[in-house]
């Protein structure tokens, strides 16, 4: 069953300034319209922090997936800030680390490596993604 | 020797992830920052600034920025204004592709023709800001 409890938000950092921002973004796209289209929604970050009440309601509601391009992660600190719970958080130079030979380039356009940096990461995201609503109970999200 | 040193302009992004005219913002901004005007403008990261990044929000405060958003809900714009200041302009993309006369932009993740367009119409526009904003003058907002 899909309903709107069962729906996990994700929300990438999208930092502007370098590649691992990109990438973080690209995995959202690549979670949320290839690999789980009908269990995630992408939420804007700043759209939330900024109050927009929708997307506040979604956090609040459903589990959130964080997907940041630093260390000083911005997404999971800030779906905290606003009221959400981070079931899974990502810092894509974790991924990058485990993936050395996939060395991300270009902050327009991911290069061909980038690209697929990006899919790894998704595709990680979706098996924890599986695994967390395997686990809930029938009906999904948390309270 | 007398060294003139140009004032950077900041430009704050929407990030925008939820629609095209979200990417044509960031693509625009960075067109701006890496192609037009790369040694008048730097770019601030937005979730960082909101995430309380001094650094950022120092530098706004005491350079002029200008804000670029994706759509009415001016998010970029919002966020400088309630952390640092007023920006000294601000562009919404929906309103200047409909002031244009272009079609909507689609393809959040990969832009169509029409956006395309939008990304070189407000990367222009952008250049245009950060010149006047660089000459000392309040911005045709």
């Amino acid at each position: 069953m899909t309903s709107e409890r069962s729906e996990v938000v994700v929300i990438p950092c999208s930092g502007i300034g370098k590649t691992y921002g990109t990438v973080a973004r690209e995995a959202a796209y690549d979670l949320c319209e290839d690999l789980r289209p009908e269990r995630t929604r992408l939420v804007a970050l700043a759209k939330l922090v900024l109050g927009e009440e929708q997307a506040r309601e979604r956090v609040r509601t459903c589990p959130a997936v964080t997907i940041d391009g630093c260390k000083l992660l911005c997404a999971s600190k800030l779906v905290t800030h606003s009221g959400g719970r981070v079931a899974h958080e990502v810092d894509v130079l974790d991924v990058y680390r485990r993936h050395k030979e996939l060395k991300p380039d270009g902050i327009e356009e991911l290069n061909e490596a980038g690209r697929k940096l990006a899919r790894v990461l998704a595709e990680e995201v979706a098996q924890a993604i599986d695994e967390m609503q395997s686990m809930a109970p029938a009906g999904g999200g948390h309270a | 020797m007398l060294r003139v040193i140009q004032a950077k302009a900041g430009i704050v992004s929407c990030s925008g992830e939820e629609l095209a005219e979200g990417t044509v913002a960031r693509l625009a901004t960075l067109k701006v920052l890496h192609e037009l005007r790369p040694a008048g403008t730097v770019t601030i990261c937005l979730p960082l600034f909101l995430a309380g990044g001094e650094g950022d929000r120092e530098f706004a405060r005491y350079h002029p920025t200008i804000t670029v958003d994706g759509c009415d809900l001016r998010c970029a714009a919002r966020g400088t204004e309630m952390y640092s200041g007023r920006p000294a302009a601000s562009i919404v993309v929906n309103d200047l592709v409909a002031a244009a006369g272009l079609p909507r932009p689609e393809g959040r993740r990969c832009l169509n023709d029409a956006g395309r367009q939008a990304v070189n119409l407000v990367a222009e526009r952008l250049a245009q800001l950060v010149d006047e904003v660089a000459r000392g003058r309040d911005p045709v907002r």
